[in-house]
């Protein structure tokens, strides 16, 4: 990188944008780059534009075009920056360029539907440079944080657990085999006859209600409901103490289904009617 | 030693490891390759390089949700390895589909194991994607701006079942074709389910010999492929949304 160039400013204007922004009360850092702005600003009135401000012929295509000779639209609002840069196209190609802020926003050209050419002579290569007035450089002031590296201690930690899981997924594998039964026969109906487990609990309902009700709405009623669950609850704290009702209703709801799972999975028998697993036995396969 | 050295300056290694790599020469511990390590990884590179310090803490994720990705990837080999010994034909008094089932059990090798695996895998992934919901429930990590992906959540746990649910017919034997039965009677029996709906997944109106070939589909491309889609959405969509939530 080539060591960079001082831009030559007023420095008496400097010091008293300076003295002024800072009895403002403005933050030291913005007011140094306000105070720079219009010490170079002062300068240039004065000693002119530089001959290296030149614009690049690329970039001064684009600003033509952004001005709007996509269909005729007002090109007079906009800046005035291509008839005030000197024509020295292609000596300084490259270098950055100041430009003062355009007077009016610049709209895009409207569309016309066509996929745009290269323009004969346009060069292989953007410079995307942006321009930054130096008031416009400001501090971000975010909260770093407390965070650690993903790699080693993240990774590390979710290894660890599938290292765990895979190992007593495969010693319980190898000690209990995955029920088997005889070729499925459609004329015997094994009796009790059980959906997966995940199922059970609606199998459960279906005892108390109606198909229709036990069978889809409710089954409709919990997807819908899951699915609507952060566009019901607009509480926006996640401090269980300000949530309660919510965490009240969920844990209501998830233990319900998870009791009438447990209750079809172990506590019916024979005619899917109630059984004691400690009586009559465990009526359950996975 | 002075041999491996000698492989990791080759250009074809130093070709395969992207700086940052543990396996490439000259790593060292610092910030600057911890953070090569995630960018520079095709699957690290899920990850941001840095999370905030409370996502470390097991008790606030118990890792359900890499759990649940993990299962998945464990049943996808699995599943991968018993497709090589499974045909999803079925007669009315004979079934190769049963009759490789039993071949997988006595005769292919760890065929049995690898079968044990992926059914108790599969039991296992539908508890921990019913857990990761509720963790994530508990922890309010379906609040703004997470909405969207809580939902995505929601579809993959219907998947989930669905994956589930579909490859439990497979084994075409007593448990499979009753079990199927009975759920699919759950909700079959009502008249919002005309029978053309009957017909579009079960291929009948009841479970049938077709059904298994459908449902083979279903279980071993339709819905993973759906499954990863929505994966992926939701894995980007963690990271888009701030990474983990909270600290509570």
């Amino acid at each position: 990188m080539p060591p960079r160039e001082e831009t030559p400013m007023d420095q008496a204007v400097f010091d008293a944008t300076l003295q002024a922004e800072l009895t403002k009360g403005t933050d030291r850092r913005v007011a140094e780059g306000r105070a720079r702005a219009a010490g170079v600003r002062a300068y240039r009135k004065v000693h002119g534009e530089p001959e290296r401000e030149a614009k690049p012929a690329a970039e001064r295509e684009h600003a033509a075009a952004a001005s709007g000779d996509g269909g005729g639209a007002a090109p007079s609002a906009t800046a005035p920056a291509p008839a005030a840069v000197p024509a020295a196209v292609g000596a300084s190609a490259g270098v950055m360029a100041y430009a003062p802020p355009p007077a009016a926003p610049r709209t895009a050209p409207p569309p016309t539907g066509r996929v745009p050419t290269a323009r004969p002579g346009a060069p292989d290569k953007h410079r995307l440079l942006a321009l930054v007035p130096p008031e416009g450089v400001q501090r971000v002031e975010r909260e770093q944080g407390d965070r650690i590296n993903v790699f080693p201690h993240l990774l590390m930690e979710e290894f660890v657990s599938l290292l765990v899981v895979s190992f007593f997924l495969i010693v319980f594998s190898a000690f209990v085999n995955a029920p088997l039964r005889e070729l499925a026969n459609p004329n015997l109906t094994p009796n009790p006859s059980k959906a997966p487990w995940y199922f059970l609990g609606l199998q459960e309902l279906l005892r108390y209600f109606h198909p229709m009700i036990a069978g889809v709405i409710i089954p409709t009623l919990i997807l819908v409901g899951l699915a609507a669950v952060p566009f019901v609850d607009r509480n926006p704290s996640t401090k269980p103490g300000d949530r309660k009702l919510a965490i009240t209703i969920f844990t209501m709801l998830f233990m319900f289904g998870a009791t009438l799972t447990i209750a079809g999975s172990f506590f019916r028998g024979t005619g899917f009617n109630w059984a004691w697993p400690w009586s009559q036995g465990l009526f359950f396969e996975l | 030693m002075e041999a491996l050295d000698k492989v990791r300056e080759t250009e074809l290694w130093k070709s395969m490891f992207r700086p940052g790599s543990v396996f490439r020469k000259g790593y060292k511990d610092t910030q600057r390759d911890r953070a090569l390590a995630m960018m520079n990884n095709v699957l690290y590179h899920l990850h941001p390089v840095k999370i905030k310090r409370h996502g470390l803490k097991l008790t606030y994720t118990f890792c359900l949700g890499g759990l649940s990705f993990f299962l998945f990837t464990l049943l996808t080999v699995t599943g991968i390895y018993l497709i090589f010994f499974y045909r999803p034909t079925a007669g009315n008094a004979s079934a190769q589909a049963y009759t490789d089932m039993l071949n997988i059990r006595n005769n292919v090798y760890f065929g049995d194991l690898v079968r044990n695996i992926h059914r108790w895998g599969a039991h296992l992934m539908v508890i921990t994607v019913t857990l990761h919901m509720a963790r994530v429930f508990y922890t309010g990590a379906y609040k703004p701006p997470r909405e969207f992906n809580w939902v995505v959540g929601v579809i993959l746990l219907f998947l989930t079942l669905g994956l589930s649910f579909t490859g439990y017919l497979l084994p075409w034997d007593q448990l499979a074709q009753w079990a199927v039965t009975i759920a699919e009677g759950i909700s079959g029996n009502s008249p919002l389910i005309p029978d053309q709906a009957k017909f579009i997944l079960l291929s009948g109106i009841q479970v049938n010999p077709n059904t298994l070939l459908r449902w083979y589909v279903f279980h071993v491309l339709f819905l993973p492929f759906i499954l990863v889609l929505f994966l992926a959405v939701h894995f980007w969509r963690i990271r888009k949304d701030g990474g983990i939530s909270g600290p509570l």
